[in-house]
């Protein structure tokens, strides 16, 4: 009788933070959580980087902060319109919490290659 | 106004007892739980708890004459029935700012928690809770760097910090310790943690696990993308010691190193906070015999005073226990304290045993802890009551995997973000817990095999120290 392991082998996978280890949200669900940061009354923050850079502290900013920014529609416009712009890049959307000053989430929306 | 010398024994309450006091914003005041003597007068037993806390000794002494007492002594200005226990009661007692030293918590405790608590006309004693004014606050460092540095630090949002620590707590060798944290963090864990009996045993040398610890943490952010970190034990049997190895993390390039306050002692705790402020290192803390302390409903100090105690001397994480593993700790009352961890104003709330209004002034906060026998069934509860701002450790729930570490690491994480995920998106996490997980264990076989060898395990105890309600 051949040998038979119960044991797998786990695999290293390089992850981008929050949601790294989750399948790709689908539009819907994408969708939530930027509900989510509108309903915490966090601003939306769109940023971008190429690969190489996603360890630094400092991504690029889409435009600037969306302060205020309540309609989720024009957000994910935003992320697709950023995404168009620069195809190799992560995208990803913050919800910036000026009260902590500090992010309240952050998550890679799109990856690049 | 002079007064005139009359030797001999007074009643403590004739001095201490003053029911028409109005507290000052800046004294300090404490919450006892009292238990006296058969036959000895509540006021009689909460004025002498006021009295050997502060200024009073048994007798009236001559040399009181040479100062204003009235300016420093202690005051019991309100006694209160404990809900349930007809034998023991709430005092309430203001001490004036003067009376303690700028910073020092060993100070306010040596006062408050010292001669008092052998006092042969009481049974028990417990200290409640104290309502640090502002005017103390602003003397303290507290957390060398606080929630939202730590955040930034390790690029952390949106979530719970994950960890572990690595098992087995004893004898390993520093190369193969090492070999446990990589497997962790490689996995998915943001965090591993020494165990607190880690300190510098003949098996394993500090410098060796640091060594090692730190090659793994620097190999497992290379190949993962994420910022990674072990939280170093440096508390050693002297303050020189403990600087050394605190010293050293830095040297290695460590983010965050570790230490055991209560053990350790209040006055190298806040030493080490300053350190940790002054070389931009984090600061993990644990709580080793706080139990001791803590756990017995009428005698000794409540965690949340210690947990104030340590916001106040320093620290980045602190050990809260974690409601629903194997540990004591009852939710209201832990939510009641990691308020007290994590918020700038904490109003006086008896259901969740905060017994006075807090104010925090600007100092940062400290992440909760949650520790001890938890597995990823507990997933969601831990994220309901703990919220964003604390960090989940499971031991035994990430090397007990039948993979191994790196794959219970795995599981772990896809566990915390499919409930962080899932609250986001408005849905009842503690309820829906179970569809949650099984629907996550879909696309991750690390998870499915965690559910399967935990599912049976709860710690179904009843809690020792209950909140004082009437039941």
């Amino acid at each position: 009788m051949p040998f038979q392991s119960t044991v797998g082998d786990y695999q290293t996978v390089a992850t981008l933070e929050t949601f790294g280890f989750l399948p790709p949200m689908t539009q819907e669900e994408i969708y939530d959580q930027i509900a989510y940061i509108i309903a915490q009354g966090w601003s939306p923050v769109i940023e971008h980087v190429h690969p190489t850079g996603s360890m630094q502290s400092y991504w690029s900013y889409w435009k600037l902060p969306f302060f205020g920014e309540k309609d989720l529609n024009l957000i994910v416009s935003e992320l697709e319109a950023c995404h168009r712009a620069y195809p190799d890049h992560h995208v990803r959307i913050i919800g910036y919490d000026a009260y902590t000053q500090s992010q309240g989430t952050a998550f890679v929306v799109f990856q690049g290659r | 106004m002079s007064k005139k010398y009359d030797a001999g024994v007074k009643e403590y309450r004739d001095t201490y007892w003053t029911p028409e006091y109005v507290p000052l914003d800046t004294d300090l005041l404490a919450c006892f739980k009292c238990t006296g003597q058969e036959g000895v007068p509540r006021e009689e037993v909460a004025a002498a708890v006021a009295a050997e806390s502060s200024t009073g000794t048994w007798s009236t002494v001559w040399s009181e004459l040479l100062t204003d007492l009235e300016f420093y002594k202690g005051r019991c200005y309100r006694i209160e029935d404990v809900p349930g226990d007809p034998e023991a009661f709430y005092a309430f007692i203001a001490y004036p700012l003067d009376l303690f030293e700028e910073g020092s918590i060993t100070n306010v405790l040596t006062s408050l928690v010292g001669n008092v608590f052998g006092f042969k006309a009481l049974r028990h004693l417990r200290l409640e809770d104290i309502r640090f004014p502002i005017a103390f606050i602003k003397t303290c460092g507290g957390p060398p760097n606080g929630i939202v540095v730590e955040r930034d630090r390790l690029n952390k949002y949106g979530r719970p910090l994950l960890g572990c620590t690595i098992k087995p707590k004893l004898g390993l060798s520093g190369k193969n310790y090492g070999r446990v944290v990589y497997e962790c963090l490689r996995g998915g864990l943001d965090l591993t943690k020494d165990d607190e009996n880690i300190n510098s045993q003949p098996f394993q040398r500090w410098r060796e696990r640091f060594e090692f610890v730190a090659e793994a943490v620097k190999l497992a952010q290379q190949e993962t993308g994420e910022v990674k970190g072990h939280y170093l034990n440096c508390t050693a049997n002297t303050p020189e010691e403990l600087y050394e190895r605190a010293e050293f993390a830095k040297e290695l390039d460590m983010p965050i190193i570790m230490h055991d306050y209560i053990t350790g002692g209040f006055t190298a705790n806040t030493g080490l906070a300053n350190w940790c402020r002054k070389n931009g290192m984090l600061l993990h803390i644990h709580r080793a015999m706080h139990a001791v302390i803590d756990r017995h409903p009428k005698h000794g100090i409540h965690f949340r005073v210690l947990a104030k105690c340590l916001r106040l001397s320093g620290g980045d994480q602190l050990h809260t226990g974690t409601v629903v593993g194997k540990l004591e700790g009852d939710r209201q009352t832990t939510l009641g304290y990691i308020d007290n961890l994590r918020e700038s104003f904490v109003p006086e709330d008896r259901s969740r045993g905060n017994f006075f209004d807090q104010d925090w002034g600007s100092m940062p906060g400290v992440f909760a802890v949650a520790s001890g026998g938890i597995h990823v069934w507990h997933m969601p509860a831990l994220l309901a009551i703990f919220g964003d701002d604390s960090c989940l450790q499971f031991g035994g729930g990430t090397h007990g995997h039948p993979w191994g570490s790196a794959a219970g690491a795995a599981a772990n994480r896809v566990a915390l973000e499919a409930c962080v995920k899932a609250r986001n998106a408005g849905r009842e996490i503690e309820k829906e817990s179970r569809d949650i997980l099984m629907e996550a264990a879909k696309h991750s076989p690390e998870l499915a095999i965690a559910l399967e060898t935990w599912k049976e395990i709860k710690f179904e105890f009843d809690t020792v120290d209950k909140l004082d309600v009437q039941g």
